[in-house]
């Protein structure tokens, strides 16, 4: 952490009337504090705060997150994003895009349960985890029996499977990209790319 | 990124050549305006389009789409023909001086390397080497004038790349083009730097690898690797697209860029051996040589206690490669049908890859289809008919699909790899929406099903699977911290060194990759990570922003691979004795008993000077290339070749007008479009407004680039009678799109010689899902081919004919 005060631990303090150390100084203490009392403390005094970083172009701008507790749901909802002042590369700045990230946090299509589609079906219909997860683990280790290929023609053994496909994702995290390549390789799938290629 | 975003503000000339950062990375290009604010820098953009980084730029020169190659080898001969090179750098930080077999041949006249089999569509690449003396040792000429040094064949192929032949091919005007020659060369000197900046405007060519070759031939000519201020850097695009690669996430790697095992290297000895980097020159410290510590290390993370010395750590369970499965590959083999299950890991294929239409045949062929998402994709919803935009019959499609929700960037801990490979941590900010999980529960939960059913089922070949190390905390849903440490890797049994002292003890986490052992006793997923989560703690979550060299290095701001290196090729700062090639860029340098400086050194920290250890360390020759060596797919000297749709014949060479050692499948040859049906040069890109195909559910962003559009000439505008704001077709050889049309000075007819190329600008960020206006896939008209060595697809020129249209019907 920077020794240095930085810009965004100010303005919290100082909203939160713990500042104003001037009139002290000058031995008015007392109306200091009386005055102190009749400020409202900044709304994001209140709030969670999370460092994150963009998840857009690679130029990776810090940014703060803000967010409270929804009494109805008892989740934490982000309400608010800023660009993080103290991050060397973006100093506090963020794009057109970055400075609407909260919409995309809120879009409307997010998608919020697994979803269906059957074969020939015109509609996508809510399923439970389990459903969807047993289904996918049955379909993949169906194929994985049917097509595996242990040695090839030459008797070397290959041990790879080339009809299950995966293909990765390009802001997820470093830790989702090391499971997602255990998961792959684990069962032979040698079908494997991410955006990078693109 | 060979440097940093906050580098670039010791530049003393930027060049934004494919790529666009002020519309595509505004916060990265901060930095560009520091340097132009505080010290005076020029920025040059060489661009298509009057982007807005050329609006910005103190000299802008125009190029045609896809003639990248020829811009560039004229600046090579135009540095060595006015003897405006870095000398010294040359001569000993690159292989100028290396001798080359008498086997490697250039014919200008076919405009071919020596070893081209027609047939296969590739070259035999082993006389593409250096002459080996018998000891095992390259042969050199230090003067560097026998004929057969790199430096010598360098200044014959670049000897047909004059002003004029430049500016015949690629359009742009000679006065200007010599305009940013003189800038580059200003920097040759070590007392001034110059800075590349592209991105996918490069890579998206079937000769893409090239175009980033040749800058960074010009980089090295003029001694600006490995200094402040300069670099090939490349902006890349998605927030965590470096660290998926670095991850190897991809058909052909293993963390850490080490090599997917193939189907001839049957065990883990003959793997191991066919990477034997022994060095080409005495003394060097040719890295890759521990090559063994890493790969050993990897197979402990994949298969922890069950990874032995006597199995070859498992090396039989891992799966090998008999041929690329890259992305193109990938849908190749789905049209065909080969394929049967896919899983969309935040990944849009049928809007992100060529040719729309026959992605969409691939996906209707699979048996079932996983999306993992935050966001509906139009993938996702590929079967069904949303009129022009998405023609479907869903009934005939039998493809089973699932959506599942995920959390995105706000609802996660985790690190993600900036493109200047600063990995940096970022927290949990609120709750997912839903049910959502995290992606890596989401594929823990699958691979516990999975391994499950093996254990209580049996089923083929079951012992990768029962073998795999899964032992987290909770085997469902492991942690980040968890995943990270494992990244990281840690001491297995206590390390000693050489006297039997314990220097790191059992189970401690690993503070540097210079601790890896080959038997078995560390462990480490991705080599390269080692030092981001050390037994100090979590190095990527470091918040010190301070810069105590006043040169943007920040060293203490979460960490950079590797071992927290901010400038690569650090060494070559400084000049053969260990001195700054001036004080202006003092960044790295010998202080007579160590390297010391502003960064890590990327060098062996106490080797003196005189030992002449190259400071290219990760080659076995200690330099870097000039010549390619075996390495290119197309050749060991990039060479210009038209894109695989093109308005002009290769002006160097009417016989190989394309790059020959293209691989594409024969339908895709039969869609090909030529001039006659389609005239002008189409190019994709973005908008500052928005990110791909995500930010049409961003209502803001929505709002503010609410329809799709293309830009054009007020020349082809007027050619066509198309009006500015009136609806036009836009149609290749593989589909066509309707939008709306933006009549601009911004674009101008390029003028090749006497003919003039018209360009279509198509930005992409519509779709059938979303907020904003429906739209169409721009890549229903890109062709599926990729560049020669990544197979990035083409999608920056290709040819494409326009008229004015009635509105899409949806």
């Amino acid at each position: 952490m920077n020794v240095e005060l930085s810009r965004r631990q100010f303005v919290i303090g100082a909203g939160a009337g713990a500042a104003g150390t001037a009139l002290g100084a000058f031995g008015f203490g007392e109306v200091e504090q009386a005055y102190a009392t009749t400020i409202r403390p900044f709304k994001l005094a209140s709030l969670k705060e999370a460092r994150n970083t963009c998840p857009y172009c690679s130029v990776s701008c810090g940014m703060i997150l803000y967010s409270k507790e929804n009494p109805q749901t008892k989740k934490m909802d982000l309400v608010h994003i800023e660009g993080d002042v103290d991050h060397p590369v973006n100093r506090g700045t963020l794009c057109p895009k970055g400075a609407a990230a909260l919409d995309f946090v809120h879009s409307k299509t997010r998608v919020h349960y697994p979803m269906h589609r059957k074969p020939g079906g015109d509609k996508f219909e809510r399923v439970s985890w389990d459903f969807a997860l047993d289904r996918i683990a049955k379909l993949i280790k169906e194929d994985r029996d049917a097509n595996f290929m242990e040695k090839n023609k030459d008797g070397a053994t290959v041990n790879r499977l080339t009809t299950t496909g995966l293909l990765g994702g390009c802001a997820a995290s470093n830790e989702s990209g090391w499971l997602t390549y255990k998961f792959a390789r684990s069962l032979g799938i040698v079908q494997l790319d991410n955006q990078a290629r693109i | 990124m060979t440097n940093s975003w906050t580098d670039i503000q010791n530049a003393d000339v930027v060049v934004i050549m494919g790529g666009n950062a002020a519309e595509a990375h505004p916060c990265g290009f901060k930095w560009v305006t520091e340097a132009k604010a505080n010290h005076g820098a020029k920025l040059v953009v060489v661009d298509p389009r009057f982007t807005r980084s050329a609006a910005l730029a103190d000299y802008y020169c125009p190029i045609r789409p896809g003639t990248d190659i020829a811009f560039l080898g004229g600046v090579i001969n135009y540095l060595l023909s006015n003897n405006k090179f870095h000398k010294e750098y040359v001569a000993n930080y690159t292989n100028a001086a290396f001798i080359v077999r008498e086997g490697f041949k250039f014919d200008p006249e076919s405009g071919l390397y020596s070893g081209y089999n027609a047939d296969k569509h590739s070259y035999d690449r082993s006389e593409w080497e250096y002459e080996i003396g018998p000891d095992g040792i390259a042969v050199l000429d230090r003067e560097m004038t026998n004929p057969r040094s790199v430096m010598q064949l360098l200044k014959q192929h670049y000897s047909r790349y004059t002003p004029e032949m430049v500016s015949s091919v690629t359009g742009s005007p000679k006065d200007k083009f010599l305009k940013v020659c003189e800038y580059l060369a200003s920097t040759g000197n070590g007392e001034r730097s110059a800075t590349f900046m592209y991105a996918l405007g490069w890579t998206q060519h079937t000769h893409g690898s090239q175009n980033i070759r040749t800058a960074a031939m010009v980089q090295l000519l003029l001694g600006n690797i490995g200094v402040p201020g300069g670099g090939i850097n490349a902006l890349r695009g998605h927030s965590n697209v470096q660290g998926y690669t670095d991850i190897g996430v991809m058909t052909h790697l293993i963390p850490g860029y080490l090599g997917m095992p193939k189907d001839s290297e049957v065990d883990f000895k003959t793997y191991l051996g066919n990477r034997n980097f022994k060095p080409l020159q005495p003394g060097q410290t040719s890295y890759w040589q521990n090559y063994n510590k890493f790969a050993v290390s990897f197979f402990k993370a994949m298969f922890g206690a069950k990874a032995t010395p006597e199995n070859g750590f498992g090396y039989d369970w891992f799966p090998k490669a008999d041929r690329s499965y890259d992305h193109l590959a990938q849908f190749e083999d789905m049209h065909q049908g080969k394929i049967n299950g896919y899983i969309c890991q935040g990944f849009n294929p049928l809007w992100s890859t060529p040719n729309k239409n026959k992605v969409a045949e691939g996906l209707a062929k699979l048996k079932w289809l996983v999306s993992i998402d935050p966001l509906e994709t139009e993938t996702a919803r590929f079967w069904e008919n949303h009129g022009e935009f998405n023609i479907a019959e869903p009934s005939k499609i039998k493809t089973e699909v699932f959506m599942l929700p995920v959390g995105c960037f706000a609802e996660e801990d985790g690190s993600l790899t900036n493109s200047n490979r600063a990995i940096l941590w970022h927290e949990k900010g609120a709750d997912m929406p839903g049910e959502a999980k995290g992606d890596a529960a989401v594929l823990a939960e699958l691979f516990v099903r999975i391994r499950d059913m093996y254990k209580k089922d049996g089923g083929k070949a079951p012992d990768p699977i029962l073998n795999t190390d899964w032992s987290y905390h909770d085997p469902k849903n492991p942690e980040a911290v968890e995943l990270l440490k494992e990244l990281n890797g840690r001491a297995l049994t206590d390390l000693a060194d050489a006297t039997g002292k314990v220097t790191r003890p059992a189970g401690q986490q690993l503070s540097s990759f210079g601790e890896l052992r080959d038997d078995g006793s560390t462990m480490a997923a991705c080599w390269i990570y080692t030092g981001a989560y050390t037994s100090a703690g979590n190095i990527t979550a470091r918040r010190d922003n301070s810069d105590p060299s006043g040169k943007g290095v920040h060293p203490n701001w979460g960490f950079a691979w590797p071992a927290n290196r901010r400038i690569l090729y650090n060494r070559a700062s400084a000049d053969p004795q260990g001195k700054p090639w001036s004080e202006k860029k003092a960044y790295v340098y010998w202080d007579g008993a160590k390297w010391t400086g502003a960064d890590v050194p990327d060098y062996g920290p106490t080797v003196a000077p005189d030992k002449n250890v190259g400071p290219f360390i990760m080659n076995p020759e200690g330099v870097s290339r000039l010549f390619a060596r075996k390495f290119m797919a197309e050749g060991p000297f990039p060479e210009h070749y038209e894109p695989m749709e093109s308005p002009l014949d290769n002006a160097f060479h009417p016989k190989t007008n394309k790059n020959p050692a293209v691989r594409i499948y024969k339908d895709d040859v039969a869609q090909l479009g030529t001039t006659k049906d389609f005239p002008f040069v189409g190019t994709t890109y973005r908008l500052t407004e928005h990110f791909h195909y995500w930010t049409k559910h961003v209502h803001i962003n929505a709002s503010l680039q609410p329809e799709q559009f293309v830009e054009i000439s007020e020349e082809l505008a007027k050619d066509k009678g198309i009006a500015n704001g009136g609806w036009v077709r836009v149609w290749s050889k593989r589909g066509s799109i309707k939008a709306k049309a933006v009549v601009t000075k911004r674009i101008k007819p390029i003028m090749c010689g006497n003919t003039p190329v018209h360009v279509v600008g198509i930005p992409i960020h519509w779709g059938f899902v979303g907020v904003a206006r429906k739209g169409f896939a721009t890549n229903t008209l890109t062709p599926f081919v990729g560049d020669a060595n990544s197979q990035a697809p083409e999608f920056k020129a290709f040819l494409v004919n326009i008229e004015p249209a009635a509105a899409p019907v949806a």
